[in-house]
């Protein structure tokens, strides 16, 4: 069998993937927490249990026929540097990549569909989509879950909705989330009210990796807290004019970033363009937060030659696992720090210095098609 | 908000990176969860009957252990389920067989109430024919369950 990184698809081509407002949703994802009568949720059961749930549920997942081309594995089975890959591609979570016997993991060759077996709950699955399309997202995870209810006998109780391990995903056990780049809001230093106003209307908003992490690269997490008493339509649909709003709000803090403080837009972008194509020795957190810079740079049209995908694929192959996973020798953070420097002076070699010309029109016709 | 710079080492050392380790949020989360059971059992250790998990046990991780514990600590979790959602009670997908034996049950109901009244009213044709209905309804019933 293939190994996770030879099933997996390139960066290069994933991040091409084109999704409506990309320039700022970067990806939607819907997560449905589901467990099975009889079991006890995986935290608590010992190990034999979670073994029996596992070989009860991974045949399940795998025979669906959205999983006709897919990886299986079990945890125990991948290398610490193939579960921090997965975490690095946003396909598995942190909590799940700490796991070994007893859990498992089903993905598909897109990268479109990912189930955790044994995460916090028995079934963790989740739909992803370029862009902003949660609505795509829920209907194609819908139809996961409506096909494995035939096969799995769930947990559910008619008063309490599904039952999950954690009482803050009782109900509907959904997770709808869109991963946000806000560069703008967060150089125009709004950020902090933004993430406030969110959180008032029982949203969550959280870094890079969920939960507890930072929000590296100005990418920002924003997804839905409350699973019960509210349809998962209607979760689906807040979240979305919630979104629509953000949109706005980044858009209008590019341009009056352009046009009151271009001068303080100019100097971030050229200087990280600067430091990202003539470093020898760079950490993963500056390459992104200096990467997301670029990618603004690239909105605004400074960098014409350049693909967003690109900036999106640097992203991601230049974290820790992924750039490990070139080498066959293992690597200190020193040396990996250098090795990246290497990658990013190469990859951008033909890069040409950020044009402020290009920025100035570019301004221009985003306030005259601010409407959205 | 405090900024803290860490090296790898230390960062590992603290337990900045160590994906077993619970999040803040996670934490305060439990303790409150763990807090409102322990008030509502005035003291009194409960434990889950399904599954043996305790609520000292709800307190330390913020998790239940298997789903019969939402019956067990009921009492408890209605107060935490009122402020963690929207409402305490499930709208939205239900698991299809569930959706259907529910619809049946429905139409068993109302078929009923057709027949009594049919009867009532020494129709016996119309009460012939909800009584086939009936029979009906109720193997399809039969059929959801096997």
């Amino acid at each position: 069998m293939k190994s996770i990184h030879e099933f997996l698809t390139n960066p290069a081509e994933t991040t091409r993937r084109e999704g409506p407002h990309n320039r700022i949703v970067m990806s939607s994802r819907v997560r449905l927490a589901r467990n099975l009568k009889g079991f006890a949720f995986p935290g608590w059961a010992k190990k034999p249990e979670r073994i029996r749930a596992l070989e009860a549920i991974r045949p399940a997942v795998e025979g669906l026929p959205q999983m006709a081309d897919s990886f299986s594995e079990t945890m125990d089975n991948l290398t610490a540097l193939e579960k921090t890959l997965l975490v690095e591609r946003h396909l598995i979570s942190r909590e799940h990549a700490a796991k070994n016997v007893g859990s498992g993991l089903v993905v598909n060759h897109e990268e479109s569909l990912c189930v955790m077996i044994n995460e916090e709950d028995h079934l963790r699955m989740q739909a992803l989509r370029p862009g902003l399309q949660l609505k795509q997202a829920w209907s194609a995870l819908d139809a996961v879950d409506s096909k494995l209810e035939k096969k799995l006998d769930y947990a559910f109780n008619p008063t309490l909705g599904y039952l999950t391990a954690c009482p803050t995903n009782l109900g509907t056990g959904i997770r709808v989330s869109a991963m946000l780049h806000l560069p703008g809001l967060v150089l125009a230093e709004q950020i902090n009210q933004i993430i406030q106003a969110v959180n008032k209307l029982g949203l969550a908003v959280r870094g890079l990796h969920g939960e507890g992490t930072e929000a590296l690269g100005n990418v920002f997490q924003v997804s839905n807290q409350m699973t019960l008493g509210e349809n998962e339509a209607d979760i689906v649909e807040r979240l979305n004019k919630v979104l629509s709003q953000l949109i706005e709000h980044e858009e209008n803090a590019r341009a009056m970033l352009l046009d009151k403080k271009p001068k303080v837009v100019f100097n971030h972008i050229g200087r990280a363009y600067g430091i990202l194509a003539n470093a020898h020795s760079i950490s993963s957190k500056e390459t992104m937060n200096l990467l997301s810079l670029m990618r603004l740079g690239v909105d605004l049209n400074m960098f014409p030659e350049v693909n967003r995908a690109l900036i999106d694929e640097l992203f991601i192959i230049t974290q820790p696992a992924h750039l490990q996973k070139q080498f066959s020798e293992k690597l200190g953070a020193e040396e990996r720090d250098i090795l990246r420097a290497d990658m990013l002076r190469q990859r951008l070699r033909h890069v040409h210095r950020p044009s402020i010309e290009q920025a100035r029109e570019a301004g221009l016709k985003m306030d005259k098609s601010k409407e959205p | 908000m405090q900024k803290v710079d860490l090296c790898e080492d230390c960062a590992k050392h603290k337990g900045v990176n160590d994906p077993t380790g619970f999040s803040l949020a996670d934490l305060l989360l439990g303790l409150g969860a763990g807090q409102e059971i322990a008030q509502s059992a005035g003291g009194a250790e409960i434990k889950c009957p399904n599954c043996g998990f305790t609520q000292a046990d709800f307190k330390k991780s913020g998790r239940l252990g298997c789903a019969e514990c939402y019956v067990t600590f009921s009492e408890g979790l209605e107060g935490l389920l009122k402020t963690m959602h929207k409402g305490t009670r499930h709208v939205g997908k239900v698991p299809q067989a569930l959706q259907e034996s529910r619809d049946l049950n429905e139409k068993l109901k109302s078929l009923q109430k057709k027949l009594d009244k049919a009867v009532a009213e020494e129709d016996f044709e119309q009460a012939v024919a909800v009584r086939d209905e009936i029979k009906t309804t109720k193997d399809k019933l039969q059929e959801l369950k096997t």
